[in-house]
């Protein structure tokens, strides 16, 4: 196994605290600090021991929470959501706005890691649907050239 | 428009001390620690009327009291800041526009009940949400109103904040002191009840963060003079969140006694230019779906309750005409299938069990039966789950197939008035 991955997995043990109550937080902080936004196979083993839980407690706990993730993500996951608010405000048009701009589907990641794309329950953004949450920064009052912008601004800032 | 609760995230700066008590912040916490025994705080709660604002409206003072009743020295105090329901968005401006007024109130539940630790569980979706408490925590840390001989009195303190990460039932009581314990969110069988075994089995308070915003209001103020707002079974104010096709959306403050109507057409400035009014669901997805002639019900616990119809969160969404309801109604069914912990057979197997004949009815391949075992399966799921997720579930199923039957039976003759259904036309059903 990566010696520096498993080091730094118990650095943030270190800081979120080392008991067992404490395993979703460090979790979220493992995910946090990982540039494709996932929690490896090898992280997930590190966790449970610096834990002193079971692996299969830990992978119960990772798949649980629907905003972690087991596999690979793009360093911008876009969460798209499809609550009745954002329906209502007719979502699926924005949801097809980001399927064609990125040549990907619902779940999927682009080609350069850059994006990925998945379905996420309410995010409290409702005044100002039809919204999407890309990483930390929700994106409100959506339509198709938004769309169209947003991820050119971000192609560009990557660039 | 009342605004008790309003009136601190409107006009203070969240993390201002000398603002929050400039607009009578702290007045309630003084009070109670330095001129009130735990027990008068407990009366005046209970004389307050106050009742739960997060969906599930138990009166807060009860609460409070069979807390209070336990004899264990560790005892827990839980701020459920994790807002899922969709169309609810009203905890996170208190949240982020005034943190200190929820903490207040912790900190007088924390007297008042014997309270020795307190967690704001806020969800994932939030990451402002939760700096900003964090933030808030850390500033009255420094100023002696959270740690140890708070106030100089002999009562200490403290609260952590917990993250939720993307589960609806975490909203649940039982469900997040599972995941505050570190485990998947799984739904409790109750009783127990969490006053006397929640958190770690000890004896855990949780609050709504609506609520406990409240409690620092009804302590400065007094439960007389709070319950001149509101009607007589429903003291106070709400904040209700709308969204939709409606001008103004929002978080507003409304007094009870308020009409539906008076909501969407005063408060909100009427429908968004050129939509006519389909029907509005109120409480978020779990709410039931109301058609036009309902508008005159008033929030209001007695009204709202001799027409079957609760106020939940308080979320109202206005859906106008051109949202075909079979799409709207298998989206909320995606919803709750998605976010089903799992644990009981009903809300498991029922959620599953919906989604594919919506699903059917949606693809204009449904029968007339498929809609018998639909009505049989939500009947049977809010009968029997084991928690309020899958009891409330099929709600918005249920209302509309009582109030917008005839769109069910068009889309099983192959049509769908919006076209948003590409089904082959077939005849219109008078309704």
């Amino acid at each position: 196994m990566c010696i520096v991955l498993e080091d730094k997995t118990m650095e943030i043990i270190d800081n979120v605290g080392n008991t067992p109550d404490k395993l979703l937080e460090v979790l979220i902080a493992v995910q946090e600090s990982s540039e494709e936004n996932y929690i490896s196979e090898e992280q997930l083993v590190s966790v449970s021991k610096g834990l002193g839980v079971t692996l299969s407690k830990a992978y119960g706990v990772a798949t649980f929470y629907s905003m972690l993730s087991l596999k690979q993500r793009g360093k911008y996951v876009i969460q798209l959501c499809n609550s009745a608010p954002c329906y209502v405000n007719k979502a699926f048009e924005i949801i097809r706005a980001f399927e064609e701009n990125l040549g990907i589907k619902v779940g999927e990641v682009t080609d350069d890691g850059l994006f990925s794309l998945e379905f996420v329950s309410c995010i409290g953004a409702c005044h100002m649907a039809p919204a999407v949450k890309i990483n930390d920064e929700v994106f409100g009052n959506l339509d198709r050239f938004k769309v169209k912008s947003i991820l050119e601004e971000i192609i560009r800032r990557e660039r | 428009m009342a605004n008790i609760l309003s009136k601190f995230y409107v006009k203070t700066k969240p993390l201002s001390i000398k603002e929050y008590k400039e607009n009578g912040g702290f007045e309630g916490l003084e009070k109670a620690l330095h001129k009130m025994k735990p027990q008068e705080i407990l009366d005046e709660v209970i004389s307050s009327n106050l009742k739960g604002r997060g969906g599930a409206t138990f009166p807060t003072g009860l609460k409070w009291q069979f807390t209070a009743n336990e004899s264990n020295e560790t005892k827990y105090i839980i701020c459920n800041a994790d807002e899922g329901e969709p169309g609810t968005f009203k905890d996170k401006v208190l949240l982020e526009g005034c943190p200190f007024l929820l903490i207040e109130g912790m900190i007088i539940a924390a007297y008042a009940v014997g309270g020795t630790k307190g967690y704001i569980y806020i969800r994932g979706e939030y990451p402002k949400s939760k700096e900003m408490l964090r933030n808030a925590i850390g500033v009255l840390k420094d100023e002696g109103y959270l740690g140890d001989k708070i106030l100089d009195t002999d009562f200490s303190f403290d609260i952590e904040v917990r993250s939720g990460y993307g589960a609806y039932i975490c909203g649940e009581e039982t469900a997040l002191i599972e995941s505050i314990e570190g485990n998947p969110g799984r739904a409790r069988t109750k009783p127990p009840y969490p006053p006397n075994k929640g958190l770690w089995g000890k004896p855990t308070l949780v609050n709504n963060v609506e609520t406990l915003a409240n409690i620092p209001i009804i302590l400065s103020m007094g439960a007389e003079k709070f319950k001149e707002y509101g009607t007589a079974s429903s003291s106070g104010t709400k904040l209700i969140s709308v969204s939709g096709s409606v001008v103004n959306k929002g978080v507003f403050e409304v007094e009870f006694g308020v009409t539906l109507k008076d909501i969407v057409y005063e408060t909100c400035g009427g429908l968004t230019e050129n939509s006519k009014f389909k029907f509005l669901q109120l409480g978020g997805s779990a709410g039931a779906c109301l058609p036009e002639n309902l508008l005159d019900t008033k929030l209001d616990f007695d009204d709202l309750r001799s027409r079957n119809i609760s106020l939940g969160s308080g979320a109202i969404l206005v859906a106008d005409d051109t949202t075909c309801l079979l799409g709207f109604i298998k989206a909320t069914a995606e919803f709750f299938e998605h976010e089903s912990c799992g644990k009981c057979t009903p809300c498991r197997e029922g959620n599953k069990h919906v989604t594919k004949l919506l699903d059917k009815i949606v693809n204009g391949v449904a029968t007339v039966e498929d809609l018998e075992i639909l009505k049989d399966v939500a009947l049977t799921m809010k009968e029997m789950s084991l928690c309020g997720l899958g009891q409330a579930a099929p709600t918005a199923l249920l209302t509309t197939l009582n109030y917008f039957e005839g769109e069910y039976n068009e889309h099983i003759k192959g049509y769908c008035r919006t076209g948003v259904c590409f089904m082959k036309g077939g005849e219109v059903v008078n309704e």
